[in-house]
Parts: C-alpha cells; structure tokens; sequence
C-alpha cells in the first residue's frame, strides 16, 4: 500500500510580529501551533496524533533564522534557524563543534535542511539530540509571550516529555550561548540503532575546561538525551571529576556516576538495562576524547 | 481551508498554483506539475525518494508545504540534465527522462546510449548509468539530487563523505556500493 501523502486540512498562517504569534496561540488555544521545519508536526499529523487547524509558520518572522557570533557575546541562533545552516556557520565549526556534531547526529542531510534546533528543543523529546549539547553549552532560550521577552536556561526548559517550560502564548525566539570557558572542549556521543540518523538510544554531551577551583584543575557538564523523561544533566557524575586529579579511574568512577543518574524506560529502541549500560560507556568515551582534547592530543 | 497563490520557478520555468494549506511540495510537484519524477515513498521524512533541490538545498519534499516554496527555486531530478525534454520544450510535462540503456561495463550486449550526446545528462546521471547505480529506479531521482547537492556543496568528497550524504536515501536493490561508485565517478 502506498503511504498516503496528504496531511490532514489546516490554515497555514504567515504571522506579521511576534505579537501576532501570542495573540493566534491564545485565543485558538489548543488549535492553533507553531511549526518551524515541520519535519515532526507534519509526521505527528499525517499519523492523527495531533489535528491543529492552524498552522502558524514563524520562521518568516525578522531574525527568526539569523545566527550570529561576536567574541563578546557568543552565538545567537534563530528558533526558525535550520540544522545545516548552524552546523556549518563557521563560528559554530570553531568555537561550538558539540553542537555540530550533535546536529550532524539527527536523521539526514535533506532533513537537516528543514529541521531546526528551536524545534527540537520546543517538541521536549527525551532523544532530542541538540538537547544536551545546549545543557552543557549553558544555552538560554528567549521566549516570547504576552509579557515581552523572558529568558529561561536551557537546563530548566525540559519539564516532561513533550513539556516545556513556555506557558500559554509563549514562544521560543533564539537560543543565546555565551562565549565559553578559555579553553573549552566537547563532544558528543550517539548510539542509535544503526550507525547513521536514527533516534538515540543514548546521547551523551561533554564539556570540560581548565578551572583552578576544581581539585582536579579541570570543570565538567555532562548531559545525558534519551536515557530520563527529560534531557538531564548529571551532577555527580561532574562533582567526581571535579574532586580529584582525572585519572582512568576517575573516569571511569564519573561514568558510573552518570549511569546512575539515569532513569531510563525501555522502548522499542532498547531495555533500560542496556541503556543505563550504554549510558556509562558512552560517558566514559566522551569523557576520555574531551580529555585527549584538553590535552591536545 | 485556505487556498494560496504562489509562483515559483521549477527546474527553470515559473509556475503559478493556487494550492490548499495542507498540499506538500510533492505533491504538488507530482500532481498538480506532473514532474512524476519525484517519488513518494513514505511521506514521512524517512526515505529520501522525494528529495528536490530548494533554493540550492536538497530537502525531502513531503515535509515542505507547497505554499512555503512560493517564491523559491526548485530542481527535480527532471531539470538535472542539461537538455531534458522538459528544459527544452518539445515534450509536455510530465514526460520523464529517456530510458537509456547504460554499459554496464561487464560485457552486457544491451543496445547501448551513453546519453551524453542526446539528452546533455548531467556527470552524476551518466555516472549513475556508466556504473549501473540503477535497479528498479525508485529511489534514483532522490539519489541524483542529493548526490547532486553533494557535489556542489563538496566537489571531491570521501567515500565517508558521500555515504554520510546519501544516508537519507534508502535503496532496497543495489546495495549502494554501485552508487558510491557512481558518485566518486562523477566527483
Ligand atoms: S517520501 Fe519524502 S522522505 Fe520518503
Ligand atoms: S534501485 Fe530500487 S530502490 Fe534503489
């Protein structure tokens, strides 16, 4: 049987101002939704799952898909901004690789063309892949409602799956990421079912940089996708690498840390006890790879 | 529902439609243009036989409302070859690409036209043929176009690189090897 095409009826709005946006969200509670690249909404539509009758396209909006970068100010990326157009902006290639490299992990290169990172963040999937990666980076989201502007930190967005921090008539503008730590390194690890563009199993974002307070010289975030109903950052697992001199041995006491942080379900994808597994050894990768960096090596 | 007037150029030639909210770029690309070139083959996001250029950029297709391209740039694998049919006026739309029979470099005695000379195809058609990347044809137009896409973007890529770049495009015949082949070929 063929895949049907057709989506389900709606009107596609162009909003004028973001003002726009707060009065259509509100006053079609419920019926009314953003979409920026659509490559979820219209899947999620197609298969029933939700039925808006609007659609309201943001992206137009002025500075919806600008990314820009000063040294002072770090990096400003449009909610409507696509993947491709991040992963390659030069000042991401150079000061926010993590990003590039989670962004490089999500389904194709053409599907990458649409999606965006405002979108992955907003749709709160536990397997979000720019998740992490905006956690450890120290993101903050500017949101838009009917009070004005308001920023909240990448770290308290996630509420639930599917659940955001942004209230009725809210929605997300850009994501701010300041310069980071002199010295700064991540990365981020995916292990999905196949080696290419498949949803996490598990996701691990790393960053360390040199910090004199640290016992050990060195600072960590450490932020887990897909293991938890919300993306997590795992505290112990930092405060480990924090109180004594990064040995194998840390490392490998930081991963078991960040293993039992997580709280992961078992899906279609995999048990929870193969994925608290993966959990550790994936940190433990991560963590070593950021480490070889600091070191250059 | 709302209906929206849009113009757009397709492989070249602007288009006028006047489409509901919810028509996607295929199909209005299949149905209302007829360029039956582009396939669908899951509507999802998921397979890559929509796959077009849109403004430079190869997109899947059923994820982009046709009235979100009004005013955008759009290649079909029917507007690659330099001289298509369509590109050239004499066929109605619709017509796809010739079949052209390619050597398949192990000795095949089937009437061979290289193509090059008649329909102008471009280097990732002719490599497509030269190295028979080509079974049953379904997911080839989204494979040109990425590959396309690819090469523009990184004219001498990796076979990592091209692998990387193709793996929205789901072939269940050849086994991909023949079509990395292709796509090193025409790099
Ligand atoms: S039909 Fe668009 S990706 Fe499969
Ligand atoms: S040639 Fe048949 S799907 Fe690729």
């Amino acid at each position: 049987m063929l895949p049907t095409p057709g989506l389900p009826s709606f009107d596609y709005i162009q909003p004028a101002s973001p003002a726009d946006v707060t009065k259509m969200l509100l006053k079609h509670d419920g019926d009314a939704r953003l979409f920026m690249g659509g490559t979820d909404v219209f899947v999620r539509m197609r298969d029933g799952f939700i039925t808006p009758k609007f659609l309201i396209d943001v992206k137009r909006l002025p500075g919806m898909t600008a990314i820009k970068f000063t040294k002072r100010a770090g990096l400003t990326i449009g909610a409507g901004a696509s993947m491709n157009a991040i992963a390659r902006h030069p000042a991401v290639v150079e000061h926010y690789p993590i990003l590039a490299q989670a962004i490089d992990s999500v389904a194709s290169y053409q599907l990458r063309t649409r999606a965006t990172m405002g979108g992955n963040l907003c749709n709160a999937s536990p397997a979000a892949d720019t998740a992490p990666a905006a956690i450890v980076l120290g993101a903050n989201l500017v949101l838009y409602g009917r009070r004005g502007e308001r920023v909240v930190p990448a770290e308290k967005f996630f509420l639930a799956p599917g659940k955001t921090a942004l209230k009725p008539g809210e929605f997300l503008l850009r994501i701010e990421i300041s310069p980071l730590p002199k010295g700064a390194v991540g990365k981020y690890m995916k292990l999905g079912r196949n080696a290419h563009g498949d949803l996490a199993i598990v996701g691990v974002a790393v960053l360390g940089y040199p910090d004199k307070r640290a016992k050990s010289g060195y600072a960590f975030r450490i932020a887990l996708a897909s293991v938890a109903p919300t993306p997590i950052r795992s505290p112990q697992a930092e405060s480990v690498l924090m109180s004594s001199p990064i040995t194998p041995e840390v490392i490998a006491r930081a991963a078991t840390a960040a293993m039992e942080t997580a709280q992961p379900i078992s899906d279609v994808r995999s048990s929870a006890e193969y994925r608290r597994a993966m959990v550790k050894t994936l940190t433990r990768r991560a963590l070593e790879a950021v480490v070889d960096l600091m070191h250059g090596t | 529902m709302s209906q929206h007037s849009i113009t757009l150029t397709v492989n070249g030639t602007t288009e006028r439609a006047t489409v509901p909210s919810n028509m996607t770029l295929l199909t209005m690309l299949r149905e209302v243009l007829v360029l039956t070139g582009t396939k669908n083959g899951c509507a999802a996001g998921e397979c890559g036989a929509c796959t077009v250029l849109l403004n430079g950029e190869p997109v899947n297709s059923c994820m982009v409302l046709a009235v979100e391209a009004d005013g955008a740039e759009i290649v079909t694998v029917e507007g690659l070859a330099h001289s298509a049919p369509d590109k050239a006026g004499e066929a109605g739309r619709g017509h796809t690409s010739p079949v052209t029979t390619g050597e398949t470099g192990r000795g095949h005695t089937s009437p061979v036209t290289t193509g090059e000379d008649r329909w102008g195809l471009d280097a990732i058609q002719q490599a497509f043929v030269d190295l028979t990347g080509v079974q049953c044809g379904f997911c080839t137009p989204g494979m040109l176009i990425s590959a396309r896409a690819l090469l523009d973007r990184n004219p001498h890529p990796s076979e990592a690189e091209i692998k990387d770049a193709l793996r929205g495009n789901l072939c269940r015949c050849t086994g991909y090897t023949r079509i990395v082949e292709a796509v090193k070929q025409a790099a």
